[in-house]
């Protein structure tokens, strides 16, 4: 035999509920119509920064569900300083990333020592096809926009070189 | 039923308005008791909204719902003993609407009048438990056998209780016709005050309260849904149907969530009657004429009202454990009513 008090309580918080619904309208929201601010370091989508990726592949080797596809050529850039040696420099020809394979874990981010690639908190990018959920790296590059800025350093932090 | 128009109606037409009113009776309860409540009450208490796009409000999503059931794909398992599995879900549909004809919604308003319609509702309502027993059987699946095995164990046991509530009322009324306790409870007086008539459940409060948990049982609705708990059992003697067979199961298990409360508030809540003092009749030939419309009008508020109270504690309280949900028929429901029985009998004697 259950306790009655429990039980009466339980009513009440379901009723309960129901009047906050009424009065103050739900927790949810009706989404088409209007949406949800996600959390700032929310995890949505990756974004490229290509300008910063040297085609080093650590994110491609370090993905759990090898989504990754980066190829890349050796070529010649011109020397820092004048009369130097003309630098060899890894250009990017290709960086997919197959957001049907993605289970959003994060570690490319993690583990890029160059802040090529960066969390957005943007979520609207399904698609009719599978095949279009390949994002090439233009598509990747356009995310920047949607990165939020990165929140102040505490103070007393070591800068970043 | 035709004394209701007024006008001489032959028998072709009488029995076409029956089944129209039989339809009417069952599929409106189950419709209104699925938006408001299924779809409209269960959010808000979960603090959303449910659905809000097919009509204004989402009035028109139970149409979709409908719409997308009878397009599915009638599928008959292929070990399954086939004409029996597709008559399962007409058994269960076809015991709630046996059920509504006992229902007396005014005074011409009836299908049939049963001198003993007590005793016919509650046999009538158990007949639903042949056709669950069948489903699970005949799917030949260990899910649906297991959830056919246990709604008739707890089928068979919460009849018991709801039947011995109801003897409570009919020793008070002295009647089994429900039509004669509708007007026991309209026209009788609290000592000597007949303001609100004398409805049952004031003296039957205990037996109200053993018949809505049986109710609630029989409806295997949540605390009592050990049958279809889809956390073991995938969906009872349910998993196998789909498309409209399912949709039959679906609007069974609802229309009989309404007309149970029909039957409830006609045994316990004064049925259709207002109470007859208020406008000075002496018995059921006084009644006018315009109850015809308003007792069925007075009948689905009630119906509402206790509809809404299954449905309140169906989103409110988490499952029963199979030995639990027996041990409290048998150990506490029965014997209480048991004792509400010998209670009335001892006053009615007395007094």
């Amino acid at each position: 035999m259950p306790k009655i008090p429990g039980l009466i309580k339980g009513l009440g918080v379901t009723m309960g509920t129901l009047g906050r619904t009424v009065r103050d309208g739900a927790d949810t929201v009706q989404y088409p119509h209007a949406k949800e601010a996600p959390p700032v370091r929310a995890r949505g989508v990756i974004a490229l920064r290509e300008d910063n990726c040297t085609a080093c592949m650590l994110c491609a080797r370090s993905c759990p569900d090898w989504c990754i596809y980066i190829e890349g050529h050796k070529q010649l850039a011109p020397p820092r300083r004048a009369g130097g040696k003309p630098r060899q420099v890894n250009h990017l020809d290709r960086f997919d990333i197959d957001y049907a394979l993605c289970m959003y874990c994060g570690i490319c981010v993690e583990v890029c020592p160059f802040d090529a690639l960066f969390w957005s908190p943007e979520y609207e990018y399904s698609e009719p096809r599978i095949a279009d959920l390949l994002h090439d790296k233009t598509k990747l590059g356009e995310w920047m926009e949607t990165v939020p800025e990165a929140p102040e350093l505490e103070a007393g932090a070591e800068k970043k070189k | 039923m035709s004394a209701l128009l007024a006008v001489e109606i032959p028998y072709w037409g009488q029995s076409l308005l029956r089944v129209l009113g039989g339809i009417v009776a069952v599929l409106l309860p189950a419709g209104t008791i699925v938006y408001l409540f299924l779809f409209k009450m269960m959010s808000f208490m979960q603090s959303r909204l449910g659905p809000m796009e097919a009509g204004p409000f989402g009035s028109m999503q139970l149409f979709a719902e409908v719409g997308k059931w009878l397009q599915k794909e009638d599928i008959v398992p292929a070990e399954a003993d086939a004409r029996i599995y597709k008559l399962a879900p007409v058994i269960v549909l076809l015991s709630t609407f046996l059920l509504v004809v006992v229902v007396p919604f005014g005074p011409d308003a009836y299908f049939v009048d049963f001198s003993a319609g007590v005793f016919y509702a509650l046999a009538i309502g158990s007949v639903s438990v042949i056709g669950i027993l069948v489903a699970g059987w005949s799917s030949a699946n260990k899910y649906s056998l297991l959830g056919g095995l246990r709604a008739a164990g707890q089928l068979i046991a919460y009849e018991l209780p709801m039947v011995l509530a109801v003897v409570g009322v009919v020793i008070q009324a002295g009647s089994m016709n429900l039509q004669d306790i509708v007007v026991a409870q309209n026209s009788g007086s609290i000592f000597g005050w007949d303001g609100v008539g004398f409805p049952f459940v004031l003296t039957q409060f205990v037996g109200f309260l053993v018949f809505m948990i049986a109710v609630q049982a029989e409806l295997t609705q949540v605390p009592f849904d050990m049958p279809i708990a889809e956390s073991e059992l995938v969906s009872g003697y349910m998993t196998e149907y789909s498309g409209f067979r399912f949709l039959i199961f679906f609007i069974g298990e609802f229309a009989t969530a309404g007309v149970f409360a029909f039957i409830a508030s006609v045994l316990f809540l004064g049925g259709w009657g207002v109470p007859f003092s208020w406008f000075g009749w002496e018995g059921l030939d006084d009644v006018d004429n315009w109850m015809n419309i308003g007792g069925p009008l007075i009948m689905f508020t009630k119906m509402l009202v206790l509809t809404g109270i299954i449905m309140w504690v169906r989103f409110s309280y988490p499952r029963f454990r199979e030995d639990q949900l027996q041990r409290f028929a048998w150990k506490v429901l029965i014997p209480i009513s048991l004792a509400n029985i010998a209670l009335t009998a001892i006053v009615k004697v007395a007094v």
